[in-house]
């Protein structure tokens, strides 16, 4: 604001703060190097030797990638299915606002925002054990129900903006709507999707109480879930513990670490919508 | 023309039936049993209201309710003028900008459940040290322990993760903001009090509206915070309304009662937002 002069003030602040960020996963990861002895000593200090036992030890007890594979199974299917109907979706509304139906259509999908999950999550759990549907494939696709309120808002929002021009054009070449979709509105929405991949990724893949009601069959546990399974069998070996707790969170943490600012821009993009 | 109507027809159908059968049918039956004394299996009967007056007369129930609230509104506020501070303070002109505000919005991609577990080590293990060391009485024990102070723990961990989110929301407002207007006010003489309260904080309010809606709706279903930190311990002095209803659905046979607990529970998340829109939507016009 006063001219380009760097306000160290402010910056000795921010970094204060963010070390308060930092705090909790430096303990995180020096503990998870750590033996049980040295847990009596100095919480601060860094770890005599960097043995990765700990890992070990968690990997064989938790069935780690059993986890990993479960949590990637069902993150990547629900981006997809979302991804691949939410857009389309949106665009067959957005396209029609103006007919009563999908109007009607449009703030019926939307007002499931306002629906807190434990109201249908008694009936929901009855109905997918019924259906055979209480496993992780079952899990991506109410996943993408779930999500569709907000995604149908953001994406509706987009395609507004997208000219109706290209679409005529195209038709006026012979295009049928399917082929409108696909080939000019889909590549178009690019930003978009990325938007909603990141969110919908980040939601799937953290997702704690709908895996917890939904999946009956513990080698379908996902990362978090695991986590909970095994705080019994974890008691106070904090050692082994925070190893597990690295391990689940250290995917998105990497992938956050190479395209933190495509995400924050994402993220970014969602919230002004 | 009938052709495109049909595709776009076909275009929505299936998400449609997909919705209805697996949201919209669920929320009808939870409605429906809440009228019945259902527990889950067996038969039932119908009850007409008697599950939703007996939420009303539940010390647990209100219990849930009143910790539930207190959370919510303490966490939302905090949240809110930390996340504003910070977002102020990275839109300064300041060194490292991008690695801190990378750094902030870390808590963001983190699993909820998975930060409470850590920060739980920290309130059974650090912190009661570091309050022996320095002798401060309330830190010297553990705070998850005590039923008066559990809720502050969840709180901190609530504001600690929740804040990057705001902050990122508060910094995408302030980018909206036209440097020229700040450099009016400092020809006329504004101090940065003034140009806070003038022309900051007016012009981003849209997005403190939104902020306040959106987080007091995520804090009044919190869920899995208290499940890693407490587990609604101690006795039941932290136990979140989504709590109960999946304790009491699940493990107590109180499917009805809980339904109606849970379409109650319904009614109060719209109510709120609707009054918050209200009132602040007010605030924003002046």
């Amino acid at each position: 604001m006063v001219g380009n002069k760097i306000n160290w003030k402010i910056t000795t602040l921010l970094i204060l703060g963010g070390l308060f960020i930092i705090l909790p996963l430096y303990l995180t990861i020096t503990i998870a190097f750590k033996t049980p002895q040295e847990m009596s000593g100095n919480l601060f200090a860094l770890p005599e030797s960097w043995s990765i036992q700990n890992f070990l030890d968690a990997i064989e007890m938790t069935n780690f990638f059993q986890a990993l594979g479960n949590s990637v199974f069902v993150t990547v299917i629900t981006v997809v299915l979302v991804l691949l109907t939410h857009s389309l979706v949106a665009y067959a509304i957005a396209r029609n606002m103006h007919k009563k139906f999908y109007k009607f259509l449009y703030f019926y999908f939307i007002s499931a925002m306002f629906i807190p999950f434990p109201i249908i999550m008694l009936p929901l759990v009855k109905q997918t054990a019924m259906w055979g549907m209480d496993n992780i494939i079952g899990l991506a696709i109410l996943n993408a129900v779930m999500q569709l309120a907000f995604n149908v808002f953001i994406y509706v929002g987009f395609v507004k903006t997208i000219p109706k021009e290209l679409e005529e054009a195209a038709i006026i070449d012979g295009a049928s709507t399917w082929q409108v979709f696909w080939k000019i509105i889909f590549p178009l929405m690019k930003p978009m999707h990325a938007t909603v991949a990141i969110l919908t990724a980040l939601a799937a893949w953290n997702d704690f109480m709908l895996p917890l009601v939904i999946l009956s069959d513990s080698s379908q546990y996902t990362l978090p879930l695991v986590q909970y399974a095994f705080q019994g069998q974890f008691s106070t070996d904090y050692n082994l513990a925070f190893a597990s707790y690295l391990m689940a969170m250290l995917p998105m943490i990497l992938i956050y670490i190479f395209a933190q600012k495509w995400i924050i821009g994402g993220v970014m993009r969602g919230s002004i919508k | 023309m009938v052709n495109k109507k049909r595709t776009f027809m076909i275009m929505v159908i299936p998400a449609f039936l997909l919705f209805f059968t697996f949201h919209t049918y669920p929320v009808i039956q939870g409605i429906f049993y809440s009228f019945t004394d259902y527990k889950g299996y067996g038969t039932w009967d119908f009850v007409g209201l008697s599950n939703y007056l007996n939420v009303f007369q539940d010390g647990r129930a209100l219990g849930a309710y009143g910790f539930t609230f207190q959370f919510a509104i303490v966490s939302t506020v905090l949240v809110n003028i930390i996340s504003l501070l910070i977002a102020i303070g990275l839109n300064a002109n300041i060194k490292f900008r991008k690695t801190l505000r990378a750094t902030y919005f870390l808590p963001y991609i983190l699993s909820v459940l998975i930060v409470g577990y850590i920060f739980k080590f920290m309130f059974t293990h650090l912190l009661p040290e570091i309050g022996q060391l320095l002798n401060i009485e309330f830190l010297s024990s553990n705070i998850l322990g005590s039923p008066d102070l559990a809720w502050i723990g969840i709180v901190i961990v609530a504001v600690w993760q929740s804040t990057a989110f705001n902050t990122l929301l508060y910094l995408a407002g302030l980018s909206t903001i036209d440097q020229q207007v700040y450099e009016a006010a400092d020809i006329d003489g504004a101090g940065p009090w003034a140009k806070f309260w003038k022309i900051t904080f007016p012009l981003v309010a849209p997005f403190f509206t939104i902020n306040m809606v959106v987080a007091m709706k995520n804090f009044l279903m919190a869920f899995d915070q208290i499940v890693a930190l407490t587990g609604g311990g101690p006795g039941q002095a932290t136990e979140s309304i989504s709590l109960l209803i999946y304790r009491g659905g699940f493990q107590g046979g109180e499917f009805a009662y809980q339904s109606a607990n849970a379409v109650i529970y319904f009614i109060v998340i719209v109510a709120i937002s609707i009054i918050q829109l209200r009132v602040l939507e007010r605030r924003e016009v002046k």
